[in-house]
């Protein structure tokens, strides 16, 4: 299994963090890479289960399962169903947890997957800068860094 | 402030799905826990929702209001936290989690919760959480699952049946599990279904063509000659898309057969349908090709005049999804009775696959594939008066030809779509809703009150017939292969799912209707399915056979279906939809369920029209959930 870890510190309490970070149909509103999304069969977006299938401004579409969502644990876990990435047994964890010292965010992002092409290395890196590392420094800077 | 943690756990003769499937719905306590005498949720929200709020009152009048704030799938954990209660139960969270015993296929469920209750009332209330709810629930939950382990003992009649599937069938007195056989009448029940003879037909070689005419010439019986299936056998449990209500598919080979003046052979019910079909055969065979779509391949070399080309996906020859290559074709101006199209939407089926390999003969390549598209009409031929150039419609049907931007066919068959359908949806629906149609209201009238098996729940006629069948006050019970599509088929409305491999599926059923089993059993999985669908049955139940995604069903003896006193029937699509008539009153009942929501097309992937080797592929390697639908 291939695996990638991306973490950063939001300066904005995870009260606020968390609600954007938590609507599974959001994606567009804060990553640079997601055009539009919508969840199959109209179901809520915070339904387990769900699926959100969106485009990116590539052009290109993924359908994602929402398997876990916590507002205890401010923690999300959701797998790939179809992407054009050729990845298999993909499951993404983002989480977050307060900073006490400085009501600030901690934010992770890891996923596991299986890469039957043997291009572990080359998905590693994508996902990991194109994908999360982007993400959140996008949504970083829209917290003011 | 006093924090207080509380923590009891148990072991439940169960495998962990199975107790899991119970634990997650939010808003089953109060067909579990002892305590709980109703439960709801509050703005009718799904049972799977974090946020969700189940409002329920205790058996000793107790009133309380409880958030799920997290559910986890994977790791199968639910945390939750009280809203309102009449205790002081101040900052209450509790998880309830479910993991797998290996040894024994059990499992372990442990609840914990932590809460700040004043200091005085703490040890009241810690003994109430731990003895009154969580030993109390965890004790109740192995009084159900006892015996449903993954060790040999059977299911004893200490279980009760769920509350939901029990509601149906309260009224019914339970079945021992040696009910006596009392064949009282040595016959199987047929439906009277109109307008066409009745299609109930055992797998014994019993030609249903005979009462039907030569339309169904062979139709049923493409695997009676005994021939492997190397497609369906290679897949043995594929679901999606087992249905195969297009039996009348072989009817190419049987033409070509009765053109040779028929073949010797030992098979008596082929020599009858091979005798049967040589007389002059209906509109659909003509045109050019085996019945296929009048759409001439510029290769040809025949141009029609006032013809137009249109971008078209043909089968260059049979093969894998690379023979399935872009081209121009010439439409030709439709001639009597016919309409052309140009058409925006295509729906894929698992029909075109077949028909791609060869596997049916439905297409002599080079032929455009596919059998079910949406769009508008560009001109009428001479005699059409119920369309008219502009109008929007779609068709589900042979002659194939659908994969093209624009084709002639037919107007007969072609249905007029509601401003509410739009276009990929009729693509995406019409088809398998048609088809759950006419199995929910014309095989079988579901009423409400029954008690429906869906096999394949997941899949895409199985979803629609899950939805259908609950909004018509059924208690659905479906079957998957997997948890993902249990969850799917919870959502579509199964009371009860039950994961193929955990345990036999009729013990299942029987246990949920208290022994009575299912008054009407739709399966599509053939071979694997039908001896335990049978023994699901109730008395004078109906299983309807539709598919063998699994393999051909086999032969049986009609007279063991006397102990059930069984019907069995074998519908096929064609016989339900050749009536113009019946076939609008049909989609117009298919229409009104898409719009109130009842039947929810689900659409899982759109290609374009030029990617449908991509779509073919994904169908063939089960990487589509719902519908594939193609856009020009």
């Amino acid at each position: 299994m291939a695996k990638v870890f991306v973490s950063t510190v939001i300066g904005a309490p995870v009260g606020q963090v968390w609600p954007v970070v938590r609507d599974f149909n959001g994606l567009p509103a804060w990553t640079p890479f997601a055009a539009e999304s919508r969840i199959e069969m109209g179901a809520p977006a915070d339904q387990i289960g769900c699926v959100r299938n969106f485009s990116l401004k590539d052009g290109a579409r993924l359908r994602e399962r929402l398997l876990a969502l916590s507002d205890y644990d401010f923690s999300m876990t959701y797998s790939i169903l179809e992407s054009p990435m050729g990845v298999e047994d993909y499951v993404a964890t983002l989480a977050l947890k307060p900073v006490t010292d400085g009501d600030r965010t901690y934010i992770e992002w890891s996923a596991e997957f299986r890469a039957p092409a043997g291009n572990d290395q080359d998905l590693i890196t994508f996902i990991g800068q194109n994908v999360f590392h982007a993400a959140l420094q996008a949504l970083k800077q829209r917290f003011g860094g | 402030m006093t924090v207080v943690r509380v923590r009891r756990s148990a072991v439940i003769d169960a495998p962990v799905a199975t107790v899991w499937a119970l634990l997650r719905d939010f808003n089953a306590h109060d067909r579990w826990h002892p305590a709980v005498a109703t439960s709801r949720m509050e703005g009718s929200r799904p049972v799977d929702q974090v946020g969700g709020v189940r409002a329920f009152r205790l058996k000793d009048g107790a009133f309380l209001r409880e958030r799920l704030i997290g559910l986890d799938d994977r790791a199968r954990r639910l945390t939750y936290c009280i809203l309102d209660a009449p205790l002081r139960l101040d900052g209450y969270v509790a998880t309830l989690t479910a993991t797998p015993v290996t040894d024994g296929d059990r499992t372990f469920v442990e609840w914990e919760s932590r809460f700040d209750p004043p200091a005085a009332e703490a040890g009241r209330l810690l003994r109430l959480v731990a003895d009154e709810i969580y030993e109390a629930g965890l004790a109740a939950l192995q009084r159900r699952f006892a015996g449903a382990g993954g060790g040999a003992r059977p299911a004893t009649a200490a279980t009760r049946p769920t509350a939901a599937i029990g509601a149906a069938t309260a009224a019914l007195r339970p079945l021992t599990a040696a009910e006596p056989q009392h064949p009282a009448f040595e016959t199987v029940r047929t439906e009277a279904a109109p307008p066409v003879a009745p299609v109930t037909q055992t797998a014994v070689a019993v030609p249903n063509s005979a009462a039907t005419g030569l339309r169904d010439a062979g139709a049923a019986r493409p695997w009676d000659d005994g021939e492997p299936s190397p497609q369906w056998e290679a897949r043995p449990g594929r679901e999606e898309d087992g249905m195969d209500v297009f039996t009348v598919v072989r009817r190419a080979e049987i033409e070509a057969t009765a053109v040779s003046g028929g073949r010797s052979t030992d098979d008596g019910p082929r020599t009858l349908a091979v005798a049967r079909s040589a007389e002059p055969l209906p509109e659909q065979g003509r045109g050019e090709g085996q019945g296929q779509g009048r759409a001439a391949l510029p290769s040809s070399g025949r141009p029609v005049a006032g013809a137009i080309e249109a971008a078209a996906i043909v089968v260059s020859r049979h093969g894998g999804p690379e023979v399935l290559v872009p081209a121009t074709v010439s439409v030709p101006p439709p001639g009597p009775g016919e309409v052309r199209l140009r058409q925006t939407a295509i729906g894929i089926n698992y029909i075109d696959v077949y028909c791609r390999t060869g596997y049916f003969d439905l297409l002599t390549p080079p032929a455009v594939p596919g059998m079910e598209a949406a769009g508008v009409v560009v001109d009428v031929g001479p005699g059409v008066t119920h369309f008219a150039p502009g109008d929007r419609v779609a068709y589900a049907c042979p002659p194939v030809g659908a994969y093209a931007a624009a084709r002639t066919m037919d107007a007969a068959l072609v249905l007029k779509l509601p401003a509410a359908i739009d276009d990929e949806t009729a693509a995406a629906v019409l088809l398998k809703g048609l088809t759950a149609e006419f199995l929910l209201h014309r095989v079988h009238a579901v009423r409400a009150g029954e008690v429906v098996v869906v096999h394949a729940a997941a899949g895409g006629v199985g979803l629609m017939l899950c939805q259908w069948a609950s909004a018509l006050g059924a208690a659905v019970i479906g079957t998957v292969s997997t948890d993902e599509k249990a969850a799917l088929a919870r959502r579509a409305g199964c009371d009860l799912v039950v994961v193929h491999g955990r345990e036999p599926f009729s013990e299942a059923v029987l246990r949920a209707t208290g022994g009575r089993g299912a008054d009407v059993i739709y399966d599509a999985i053939g071979r694997d399915s039908f001896t335990a669908s049978v023994a699901a049955l109730a008395v004078r139940g109906h299983l309807v056979s539709f598919g063998q995604a699994s393999g051909p069903v086999g032969a049986h003896d009609i007279g063991a279906f006397a102990s059930k006193s069984a019907t069995i029937s074998r519908p096929n699509y064609g016989h339900y939809t050749s009536d113009p008539e019946e076939l609008r009153a049909m989609a117009a009942r298919l229409f009104a369920a898409i719009a109130a929501g009842t039947v929810q097309p689900m659409i899982g992937a759109r290609l374009p029209l030029a990617a449908a080797a991509e779509a073919h592929a994904r169908l063939e390697a089960r990487a589509t959930v719902g519908s594939t639908v193609l856009t020009v």
